[in-house]
């Protein structure tokens, strides 16, 4: 199939633009909430509140000295002040550091983070020159988080949207509970990643250790590697032409495209045997976005 | 929550005394309520280091004659040891309840050992010939302080901040376990074991000594019967993923090797940091930094996996 250009897209109905990127629009047999998505607006979606950053007017924060509260602090005083660059220097492994961003910014850490880092953000983009501790970027809005080394647990847990990579390995529980969005590892991933999944796509260009995409409900998984086992009701599925180009521009963009292509990447979704709607609403479509 | 701590330096020494608090106090918001240390530094052959308490810290408060009944429990020790042909080469009294003495033995240390701690309100932490058990009330800091260990050189160590949970703030719950009777064979947990009772019966039934309620306990006991049954450290721990039910990461430290398990859910944490000389690994990053300032590379061990390094 051949690809989709941006401005075919723009020309689409919501429903054809769904249908040529390979989005599924299954007839659910209860609740779910339909979700209307214009690109254009999410482009230009702004908190009423969020602080006018310029990303030209650059500044580095040096936090060795900081506690995580204080250093949350700072960014969000620069942030006031106008700056939407801003570089953390000596994070350390502290904890819960660049959490609950609202807006846009150039977030770089020289450095590692421990748990719960830049979680509950919506819209910066982040780059982490080191490894991220436990629950990295859990229920991130929008935006982008690249990881350069390795990654703990619950990577991106209930994650919504945005692009979340880390180019090294990472631990169990990868995108528990993912509602959306994209996480990608460049390396392999352990036990019950994707477990209870709902929406999204995760794409692990390593191996994966048992029970990937337990209890899933929806979403798909692309991996590369090799699938220590299945989970319960996550079942393999064809890797179509569009995935191939989507799969493509996204490692490309991150500097992850193996050498050999995407040919040998399997495809795992939901079996759809799990599935426990209540039967209010069986006619809402879900799209996955 | 509660968090744990190991390091070990290959080929050489270091102050791991030192080295082992800064990563434990670093770890004080996973557990202020006790901190244990099982450090190992270069015992003498034929030596051994006996490490007791005669009450707990609490009980030094109560009562207006219990430093007469400290004393007198002493005594009693003291009594018991030299009637089992211990030779006692030095004393050192680190509190008013905990003693560390030097002794030389040749006789059954396990009934030696079972004979002292009939002694009412005496526990015995550990016997080894590098192996130095301290444990109490208190973060990091106070603990290192009260029992000299900043300036401690040896070649490995682990260690425990404790939140209690399912038994209580005293010394005889605070980790880490000594193998009982095995000589230098410590444990830290971090975790619930959830066939704690029906795994004790059976360690009780072959004839093994609990001294505390807690269930990480049994991590030592289990350790030190498959050791004595002729057990690998490495098969013991990967054996212990199969027999033990719950969540825990723990690690075991003997003479010369420190281990680590993680269990089927990788449900508890463990950073690790590799290098040619020394290998670190913490409940948190957090921890590694406070002894490694410069930029450096870890993994999270994945489920059930099993490591041992030698010293």
């Amino acid at each position: 199939m051949a690809s989709v250009t941006d401005a075919d897209l723009k020309t689409m109905t919501q429903e054809e633009r769904v249908t040529a990127l390979g989005m599924r629009t299954d007839q659910l047999t209860g609740r779910a909430m339909r979700i209307e998505f214009n690109p254009d607006e999410e482009e230009r979606f702004e908190y009423p509140w969020a602080p006018d950053v310029d990303f030209n007017k650059r500044t580095e924060l040096d936090v060795d000295e900081m506690t995580s509260t204080e250093a949350n602090r700072q960014i969000r005083a620069l942030m006031e002040d106008g700056y939407g660059t801003i570089v953390i220097k000596n994070p350390r492994g502290k904890h819960s550091l660049g959490v609950g961003i609202l807006t846009r910014l150039r977030l770089i850490f020289e450095g590692s983070l421990g748990y719960f880092g830049v979680g509950l953000i919506d819209g910066p983009n982040v780059t982490i020159n080191g490894r991220v501790g436990w629950s990295c970027a859990e229920n991130m809005m929008a935006g982008s988080v690249v990881v350069e080394k390795n990654a703990g647990s619950t990577f991106g847990a209930a994650i919504r949207g945005g692009d979340l990579v880390s180019k090294g390995s990472v631990g169990s529980r990868t995108g528990i509970d993912q509602k959306g969005g994209t996480i990608i590892v460049g390396g392999d991933t352990g036990a019950l990643t994707g477990f209870m999944m709902q929406r999204g796509r995760m794409v692990i260009c390593g191996n994966a250790g048992k029970n990937l995409g337990d209890s899933m409900y929806d979403g798909t998984i692309y991996i590369g590697g090799e699938i220590k086992s299945l989970g319960v009701d996550a079942v393999p599925s064809e890797l179509t032409d569009l995935d191939k180009d989507w799969l493509t521009r996204k490692l490309t963009l991150y500097g992850l495209l193996p050498e050999r292509g995407v040919d040998h990447f399997q495809k795992i979704v939901a079996g759809r045997q799990l599935w426990n709607y209540d039967n209010l609403e069986p006619s809402e479509k879900k799209i996955i976005l | 929550m509660c968090g744990i701590a190991g390091l070990i330096h290959k080929g050489n020494r270091a102050n791991v005394g030192g080295e082992m608090t800064a990563m434990l106090q670093a770890l004080k918001h996973r557990g202020p309520d006790s901190t244990g240390y099982a450090v190992y530094g270069e015992g003498t052959p034929g030596d051994y280091v006996m490490r007791f308490v005669l009450a707990e810290q609490e009980d030094m408060s109560k009562g207006f004659d219990m430093h007469q009944v400290v004393a007198e429990r002493l005594i009693e020790v003291e009594n018991r040891l030299k009637l089992h042909e211990a030779n006692v080469k030095s004393r050192e009294a680190v509190t008013d309840y905990a003693h560390r003495f030097v002794i030389s033995h040749e006789g059954d240390t396990e009934q030696m050992i079972r004979h002292i701690e009939d002694i009412k309100g005496v526990e015995i932490m550990s016997i080894g010939n590098g192996l130095e058990l301290i444990k109490d009330l208190g973060d990091a800091g106070v603990v290192s302080q009260q029992y000299g260990l900043l300036e401690f050189q040896g070649s490995h160590g682990i260690g425990h901040t404790r939140m209690a949970t399912e038994s209580d703030v005293d010394i005889r719950s605070a980790h880490p376990y000594w193998a009982f009777p095995y000589n230098d064979v410590a444990v830290v947990h971090n975790g619930q074991i959830t066939n704690y009772w029906l795994m004790r019966r059976d360690m009780e039934r072959k004839g093994h000594r609990f001294m505390s309620s807690c269930d990480s306990e049994l991590l030592a006991v289990y350790t030190a019967d498959n050791l004595a049954n002729g057990v690998t450290l490495q098969d013991s721990l990967r054996r212990s993923i199969d027999e033990i039910d719950g969540v825990f990461t723990y690690l075991v430290a003997t003479k010369d090797q420190l281990g680590m398990a993680k269990d089927t859910m990788a449900a508890k944490p463990l950073v690790l940091y590799e290098s040619d000389d020394l290998i670190a690994m913490a409940s948190e990053e957090v921890a590694i930094r406070a002894i490694l300032p410069h930029e450096i590379d870890t993994t999270d061990p994945y489920d059930e996996e099993v490591r041992v390094w030698q010293a």
